[in-house]
């Protein structure tokens, strides 16, 4: 049976821009209600450009931030942190990857601190099972044991990303939070990092929220898509029916102007070129 | 004749470790009138040939060649001097971040404006018509007004819009575009390489488009570099590049990109494989092209 992890009903986010001595308050509504849900195992991508209220969700989905109003639900709970303090187990269930694995781990922190840390923070495990349990988790990922004292500087981006994705991991997320988690990498490392999230998907059943403006990564790791403009959903849909069906005028221009890398569309263009 | 013309350059930097070959061999070749893409991950040495061609190593590099014409000027004899005449006239170059490469102390007509004064020495009514000139050609819409904005008054796109105006000032013979697209969303990257692929037709530039993007690749470019880890693997015309990739490093490329994907894993690239065609496809590459 299919087990709703993640929903949000109407989520709206302002933020109050203060008056400074040139400038009067206003508002800014950055995510102006949206509602959507996500199955266990499955994963939601939101698209869309910068500025349009797509990574202040992922900061709402996370527990980052309150919304301002509206409803969330995770693994059938209401959560709302504005009127609450978070507890650990709550804490565990959603985790996050960011876009940039140069700025997101500590540069004095060795990997295997790194991983340890979420277990220390919010479980009471001794030293020596976390330390096991980071070994395990490093292999997992696709690194080595022997990275377990290394400084992040000496790895990769891609590396980096995998170390990232392996601290989202140690807690036993329901739900990772995926904010481009391969917009800073290569072709060939992002390639291997969305198989890794692949993997890691299935072993686990984990629930991806996976944020992205790259349309081709989108289609091809998303079971739903949410079309984000302005703060708002102007379409939300499975994959297969907003890719082949868009609805909303923005989808359109997006895909239009999505570069295509194959062969009839490169063909298409040199014609046009021969002609004019 | 070709516009520019580059055999067998090689870039070392020092490092505490030795030299570092950042560009090994490379051969590259650009007529008028054409537009050549290079692609390749970091570290393929693309961005940095193409510094090396402008002049805009630090002074630790080492950059030595066969051959280095750029119309019909031997880039490796000239002064210094006479170097910095010809970069920013006749071969200009547009960055990856606009909003780092434009100084946010300055307004935008000071910055179009300098390079009128310095290459062309316009008087000040000439170069703010030249200046107004060029805003409205890279579509930016109040041109006269927006002659007075700061960077930081103007989004990603138009920052990379009045790159653009400053690279063209001087009806460069040469543009050399450093992954100009990379910060900006698709909507914006469409309309910039619409605009830099009409300008490039209108004025009969060369173009050279450094980038990892092989859609920009494929909306662009009418020739292809693949370079990788300084390495040339393969040169090909945009469409046999695409259907028939003769280097495995290409095809691995292409079959990494999600629009091909055909399982539900994507194929990756094997590191060693690659390391070892390097070398081989990288040696008859050393005997000057016939």
């Amino acid at each position: 049976m299919s087990q709703t992890v993640l929903q949000a009903k109407d989520i709206v986010r302002d933020y109050h821009v203060g008056g400074g001595l040139f400038s009067t308050a206003r508002t800014i509504h950055a995510v102006k209600g949206v509602s959507f849900s996500v199955e266990k195992g499955k994963t939601l991508a939101i698209v869309g450009e910068s500025g349009c209220g797509k990574s202040t969700l992922a900061r709402i989905v996370t527990l980052i931030d309150p919304a301002t109003s509206g409803d969330l639900f995770i693994d059938g709970n209401k959560i709302d942190i504005a009127r609450q303090s978070l507890t650990p187990e709550m804490r565990r269930k959603v985790q996050i990857v960011f876009q940039n694995p140069y700025g997101s781990l500590n540069p004095r922190q060795k990997i295997g601190d790194v991983l340890g840390e979420p277990l220390k923070i919010n479980t009471d495990v001794p030293a020596d099972e976390r330390r096991e349990r980071a070994m395990a988790m490093l292999q997992k990922v696709g690194l080595q044991p022997e990275h377990y004292h290394r400084y992040p500087h000496m790895f990769s981006g891609g590396q980096r990303q995998r170390i990232a994705i392996a601290r989202a991991l140690m807690l036993n997320p329901s739900l990772l939070v995926l904010d481009e988690p391969v917009s800073a990498l290569d072709l060939s490392v992002q390639a291997q990092v969305l198989n890794l999230l692949a993997d890691l998907q299935d072993e686990f059943q984990l629930t991806y929220v996976f944020i992205s403006h790259d349309l081709s990564v989108v289609r091809y790791i998303a079971d739903d898509v949410m079309v984000m403009y302005y703060g708002e959903a102007v379409e939300y849909g499975s994959r297969d029916a907003v890719f082949s069906d868009p609805q909303h005028s923005y989808t359109k221009t997006l895909f239009a102007a999505t570069p295509r890398a194959d062969v009839e569309s490169i063909k298409a263009r040199l014609a046009k070129k021969a002609a004019a | 004749m070709a516009l520019l013309e580059i055999e067998n350059l090689v870039v070392e930097f020092e490092t505490a470790t030795g030299m570092f070959r950042a560009v090994d061999g490379v051969s590259i070749k650009v007529d008028k009138r054409e537009v050549l893409a290079i692609v390749g991950e970091s570290g393929s040495g693309k961005s940095v040939s193409m510094l090396a061609v402008m002049g805009l190593l630090p002074w630790t590099a080492k950059v030595t060649a066969d051959r280095m014409m750029f119309d019909g000027t031997d880039l490796m004899k000239l002064t210094p001097k006479e170097r910095r005449r010809l970069v920013g006239k006749d071969m200009a170059m547009i960055f990856q971040e606009p909003m780092a490469s434009l100084n946010p102390c300055f307004t935008v007509g000071f910055q179009i404006e300098e390079v009128l004064k310095v290459h062309m020495g316009m008087d000040r009514a000439q170069r703010r018509a030249r200046a107004i000139e060029l805003l409205t050609l890279v579509g930016i819409a109040e041109p006269a007004e927006r002659l007075g904005s700061y960077p930081h008054q103007m989004s990603g796109g138009q920052c990379q819009r009045v790159m653009i105006a400053i690279a063209i000032a001087c009806n460069p013979k040469l543009l050399i575009a450093d992954e100009p697209t990379t910060a900006l969303d698709v909507t914006i990257q469409k309309q910039i390489l619409d605009l830099l692929v009409r300008l490039q037709s209108e004025y009969g530039m060369g173009l050279i488009m450094i980038t990892h993007n092989m859609g920009v690749v494929a909306e662009t470019a009418d020739r292809v570099i693949v370079q990788y880890k300084g390495r040339k693997m393969e040169e090909a015309d945009v469409l046999s590049l695409f259907e028939t990739p003769q280097s495995s490093y290409t095809r691995a490329l292409l079959a990494a990109l999600p629009d091909n994907a055909t399982g539900d894993r994507l194929p990756t690239i094997d590191g060693f494989l690659l390391e070892a065609e390097a070398v081989a496809v990288n040696t008859p590459m050393m005997e000057p092209p016939l």
